[in-house]
């Protein structure tokens, strides 16, 4: 039963059954018959080694030749590293022909014979399992485990406590969110600043056509206390501004400051920032998915696998003339969460 | 025990054949890519300085030459083409300046070709436009000068200002239905202040009372930072990061394994 590998016999024995065909008939290789083409394939092997040898040698020259700020231009690549470039191209060189000549070497020269090892069976002797049984009657004796009751006791139960300080871990994948999905910074009167340079901005300051990336007054403050992001994760805003029959919104009305409308950042389909503002077609564009809004309608989808309009802020301005918050965001900004319904 | 009907394997193809040709495929799409991507704007002047009653009779002439059939013969505007009254001599300098105007073909978007016109004569076109109505000037070298700007400012603005069309490095990026932002490579200090400026096609207005000159500065000192980088690690591929680089890998350098390891389990002959 237990067969090594033997000659094989080759198709025309089974030639008859089509679901056993056996294997193809025993072509030898031109290197086989042919001692010019076995000299050519030689030849081949050491040339493949040579390259390598040559490669390894040129990778030391590399090394020592080119500084490491050395910039050549290269066609298709332009500016890059010569030291790179060279180091790697020769050692990559290198390494594959060494590769490329012992697979050529293996396929063309070493011996051809087709092998076959027959499979044995998975299901070991009866005596053999007859043994193991016995051994693991004989070990259950020996250790006690039945007849010493305490230690199973003690260790059944240590055994059951054991997934306990796993399960009491994943409390802290809390507590739930409470409302911060739902609140941001923003609320009646809250100045908006640029975003960066954090400078309050008037209604006069944003031309037809143009664009503020924006964030709430005193966000850099928090920052500093709590030291995390969570706030500006959910802050920024874009200003956008365009001429007052331009907008076409059914909700908000009054949201806007003579034509300057603010619009939550924040992709309502997976959270990305969104900015790709149009200022010809007023569509504001998520280059995550292509979600598109329709700032002159209500920030509504208009392409796109947001499920949400993106959120308006209202806004108006304040005694000196500065644009504020009119109140909070009416809906959470950001995409859907699971208690939002 | 038949041996019937062995004919000779006829080979009409390498077992490779379709992994070279996939290969052939995919490094020429690269390649085209590259080749094309590699569009810029043109190169600058300085700007022109304060302009005569000739010039703008000068750039009268060739408006209605050039111009008037879309603008309209007053530069009202017409069904084709917006009204240019109040868009001031930056717009005109950059549109005209880049090849964008006078346009090509229309379509999503107009796109910058040849320059049509001489920097002479495109100041005449800008004095012309300028004196309908007041609108942005054309930023004079003083306000060019970036060199004393603030470089880190200038990134942290770009981040936040541009970066979202126009790529962290400035590579470009499509926007909706065929319309792109363009790569900053190669764009020249002028017309990045006039793009800001003016606000051309999609772009949005970034005007000095949001975005004060000094600003402006700071961000043209961080592209032009950006465009002078070199590429350490060989191809830039398009400088957007794991993108490009994880499909590059999956595809070329999985491609090649898998090439490789076909031609180690193909049979010789």
């Amino acid at each position: 039963m237990s067969t090594t590998g033997h000659e094989v016999e080759h198709a025309g024995s089974h030639g008859d059954n089509p679901l056993a065909p056996g294997l193809p008939p025993h072509t030898p290789r031109r290197a086989d018959v042919d001692p010019r083409a076995a000299r050519r394939a030689e030849r081949q092997v050491a040339t493949l080694f040579g390259v390598a040898a040559l490669a390894f040698i040129g990778f030391v020259v590399a090394y020592v030749a080119f500084p490491v700020n050395k910039v050549v231009s290269v066609p298709l690549i332009g500016e890059t590293s010569a030291s790179n470039l060279f180091l790697g191209l020769t050692l990559g060189i290198g390494i594959f022909c060494i590769g490329a000549g012992a697979i050529h070497w293996a396929k063309k020269l070493m011996p051809d014979v087709e092998e076959v090892s027959e499979r044995h069976e998975l299901r070991g002797s009866d005596e053999d399992r007859a043994e193991a049984m016995g051994e693991f009657a004989r070990g259950s004796a020996e250790s006690g485990f039945t007849t010493r009751p305490l230690i199973r006791r003690t260790l059944l139960t240590a055994m059951l406590l054991l997934p306990v300080p796993l399960v009491v871990l994943l409390r802290d994948l809390g507590p739930l969110p409470g409302t911060k999905l739902r609140t941001t910074l923003w609320a009646k009167g809250t100045r908006i600043v640029s975003d960066v340079t954090l400078q309050p901005i008037r209604a006069s300051d944003i031309p037809p056509g143009g664009m503020v990336s924006c964030v709430p007054e005193g966000l850099d403050k928090i920052e500093e206390e709590q030291g995390n992001l969570n706030a500006r994760a959910k802050a920024p805003i874009v200003l956008v501004r365009m001429r007052p029959d331009q907008i076409r919104s059914e909700q908000g009305k009054n949201w806007d400051y003579e034509g300057i409308l603010a619009y939550s950042k924040i992709c309502t389909h997976v959270g990305c920032p969104t900015a790709l503002y149009e200022q010809q077609t007023h569509h504001l564009l998520c280059p995550c998915h292509q979600s598109t809004f329709d700032l002159a309608d209500s920030g509504n989808v208009v392409f796109g696998p947001a499920a949400r309009r993106m959120p308006q802020l209202p806004i108006t301005v304040d005694a000196d003339g500065y644009l504020v918050a009119a109140g909070p965001f009416a809906e959470p900004i950001g995409p859907s969460f699971w208690e939002r319904g | 025990m038949s041996n019937a009907a062995r004919t000779p394997a006829r080979r009409r193809r390498h077992p490779l054949a379709t992994f070279v040709v996939l290969l052939v495929a995919l490094v020429g799409v690269g390649t085209a890519y590259a080749a094309l991507s590699g569009l810029a704007s043109g190169t600058a002047q300085a700007a022109g300085s304060s302009a005569t009653p000739q010039q703008i009779e000068q750039g009268k002439q060739l408006f209605l030459e050039g111009c008037s059939s879309c603008h309209g013969l007053a530069a009202q505007g017409t069904s084709n083409g917006p009204t240019l009254i109040g868009v001031g001599a930056a717009a005109v300098d950059f549109q005209v300046g880049t090849g964008r105007m006078p346009a090509a073909q229309f379509g999503p978007q107009i796109q910058a070709t040849k320059v049509s016109y001489t920097q002479e004569q495109i100041d005449a076109l800008a004095a012309y436009v300028a004196s309908l109505a007041p609108g942005p000037a054309i930023p004079s070298a003083d306000q060019l000068n970036y060199q004393d700007a603030n470089l880190q400012e200038g990134g942290a603005l770009f981040r936040t200002n541009c970066a979202q069309c126009h790529n962290f490095a400035g590579k470009g990026g499509a926007l909706t239905q065929g319309k792109f932002a363009p790569p900053l490579t190669g764009a020249s200090a002028k017309y990045i202040y006039e793009a800001m400026l003016t606000g051309p096609q999609s772009m949005p207005v970034f005007a000095d009372t949001t975005l004060p000159q000094e600003q402006k500065q700071a961000i043209i000192k961080y592209i032009k930072a950006v465009q002078a980088e070199p590429n350490p690690g060989g191809l830039s591929l398009g400088r957007i990061g794991p993108v490009s680089e994880g499909l590059l890998l999956w595809v070329l350098g999985l491609g090649l394994v898998t090439a490789v390891a076909v031609w180690i389990g193909a049979k010789v002959s």
